[in-house]
């Protein structure tokens, strides 16, 4: 087993535990701070691929904004950090099997696609690749319409935002 | 002996090779000291920085600062070192105690983190990752993660109004800083700080005046010090998010707080004010450190000489400056770079620093010219009638007849 791989194990397990603390602690504030913890696991191991643009943007978008933005919510919100909410409701079963579809299906995705075994390919010139990434949203051949469209998007959600918090 | 750092990290490498580690193994045990000595370097500076922020305020404020403890009261820091160290650590009742103390580690991580990225000198960087800015935006936000642990489980609420004031005024704050980093990402047409360094034939305060002088408030605002310290205004909610914090669990937010202001002064040097940059640097690197370190600390005195000079601004107008004032502006500012870079593209260095200290002069002016209509514009304040309060007593009535 290669360093690499060790290094792997340790923040894929990492990750795995805390997302776990995640659906199963009971007071939401410490929910959200393992969350933080799974994001930047997956930051890590964005890291490990050699994608340090990705890491950095998990970390600056997961944790620099939505992590933040739910526990200032949460702490916003009356009556948290106590622990006597029930953790279900009782649509749990629905969500479960839905839960395990869905993963069993990502699984066979990956099994049949004969990939698993492929090395890990050599990125050495990592500014090329996000310059591509880059062009690759201004081209109107590559992902323009799309782009454009999140954009719009968010545009409209900003106006929304506005609108409603304009009324008095 | 002109490049003693990279002398000293060869002699060593070779050293480690030589008793016939692996390269890898080598190369990892490179990187752990490089950290240390990188870290140990930044909290050996606060300690300088905490006596020089105190000669500078009193000097400010017409006293002598500290005078008593070694020659100029040099050996004061280390006094309240030892003496920080022999306090008590209290952690409340009903903190919740992980979050707790965690919470003043990852505050000093965060900024420690950005140190990872600063090149010292032409040959000395810790890490020269690509995407650079992005890294140092990214890292920044657990210390918002580390004053929301802090101020919520401290179970106290001036400490959480605190958190709750810091997240607001950090979260709004990052909009117009990270706009404001965007502008040397175009002049140097990278993300690597040390590309961006390369770059600086002419220093970027130059060219984009706007941009530096826009990060400089964004970034004293994402430290939270006069006149943005509304996190910590003591007569409003007495110590903000470290209102329970004592010993060295605040001590290592005060340091968290002078080594962030340093690593702004930093960071003003390396993207605005040509890094390590200078005469005879690129011969002899050492020289770059004079330079780089020189740099830093006048980014780290004008931020110290602002926070003596002004008072704590109110909280609504913290806010509407930055969402109503910085972001406005800095999106004009790099909007008209953005046109600028492409229009020039191959134009004289020269040429294309006059065209855009002017653009720059001129979006300056005409934002003046604004504020002076919006300010005529504004009803006149009414004038307070108060209430007399100390006025004579009218003579008793015996005393005239």
């Amino acid at each position: 087993m290669s360093g690499m791989e060790i290094v792997f194990l340790i923040v894929a397990l990492v990750t795995l535990y805390a997302a776990l603390e995640v659906v199963t602690t009971n007071n939401l504030v410490h929910a959200a701070l393992w969350l933080i913890v799974t994001l930047f696991g997956v930051a890590a191991i964005f890291t490990l691929l050699s994608a340090p643009f990705l890491a950095v943007v998990q970390v600056m978008v997961y944790i620099g904004a939505i992590a933040i933005l739910m526990i200032f919510a949460i702490m916003l919100t009356r009556g948290v950090g106590k622990s006597d909410q029930p953790m279900v409701n009782k649509n749990w079963p629905v969500a479960a099997v839905f839960g395990f579809l869905m993963f069993f299906a990502l699984a066979l995705m990956l099994i049949f696609s004969g990939r698993g075994n492929d090395p890990m390919p050599v990125i050495t010139d990592n500014g090329a690749t996000i310059s591509a990434l880059g062009l690759a949203l201004v081209t109107p051949t590559g992902y323009v319409l799309p782009f454009e469209l999140a954009s719009v998007l968010l545009l409209a959600a900003l106006i929304g935002a506005i609108y409603v918090a304009w009324r008095k | 002996m002109s490049d003693p750092i990279h002398l000293i990290s060869t002699w060593f490498r070779e050293l480690l090779l030589g008793w016939g580690l692996a390269p890898l193994l080598v190369q990892i045990i490179m990187y752990f000291i490089g950290a240390i000595v990188i870290s140990l370097v930044a909290m050996g500076v606060v300690v300088i920085l905490i006596w020089v922020e105190r000669k500078i305020a009193g000097r400010i404020q017409d006293r002598l600062g500290p005078n008593r403890a070694g020659p100029f009261g040099l050996l004061q820091p280390i006094a309240d070192i030892i003496k920080i160290f022999t306090k008590e650590m209290i952690t409340p009742n009903g903190a919740d105690k992980i979050p707790f103390n965690l919470a003043p580690v990852i505050s000093v991580a965060s900024v420690l983190l950005i140190w990872a990225v600063v090149p010292f000198a032409a040959t000395v960087v810790g890490a020269d990752i690509h995407v650079g800015i992005l890294y140092i935006v990214a890292v920044g936000t657990f210390g918002i993660v580390a004053i929301l642990m802090a101020g919520w489980s401290s179970n106290n609420k001036f400490a959480l109004l605190g958190a709750a004031r810091a997240v607001a005024q950090m979260v709004s704050y990052e909009v117009p800083m990270v706009l404001a980093l965007l502008i040397p990402t175009l002049l140097a047409g990278s993300m690597g700080v040390t590309s961006i360094v390369a770059a600086q034939d002419v220093w970027f305060v130059v060219l984009a005046p706007i941009a530096a002088l826009v990060f400089l408030i964004t970034s004293m605002a994402e430290v939270g010090r006069a006149p943005f310290d509304l996190l910590e205004a003591e007569s409003e909610i007495v110590a903000g998010f470290h209102t329970e914090y004592s010993g060295m669990k605040f001590g290592m937010f005060y340091v968290g707080e002078f080594l962030h202001v340093f690593t702004i002064g930093a960071l003003i040097a390396t993207f605005f004010l040509g890094g390590w940059r200078g005469p005879g640097a690129e011969t002899y690197p050492i020289l770059g450190f004079v330079y780089f370190y020189a740099k830093a600390f006048l980014g780290y005195f004008i931020i110290t000489w602002v926070r003596l000079s002004l008072p704590r601004i109110r909280i609504d107008h913290m806010l509407g400056f930055s969402w109503k004032f910085l972001t406005p502006l800095i999106l004009v500012v790099l909007m008209v770079t953005a046109l600028l870079v492409k229009m020039m593209e191959g134009a004289n260095i020269w040429i294309f620093s006059i065209v855009m200290l002017a653009a720059n002069i001129l979006i300056g002016w005409v934002v003046v010219l604004i504020l002076k209509r919006m300010e005529l514009m504004r009803p006149k304040r009414q004038k307070f009638e108060g209430r007399p309060v100390a006025v004579a007593p009218k003579p008793p009535a015996s005393a005239n007849s």
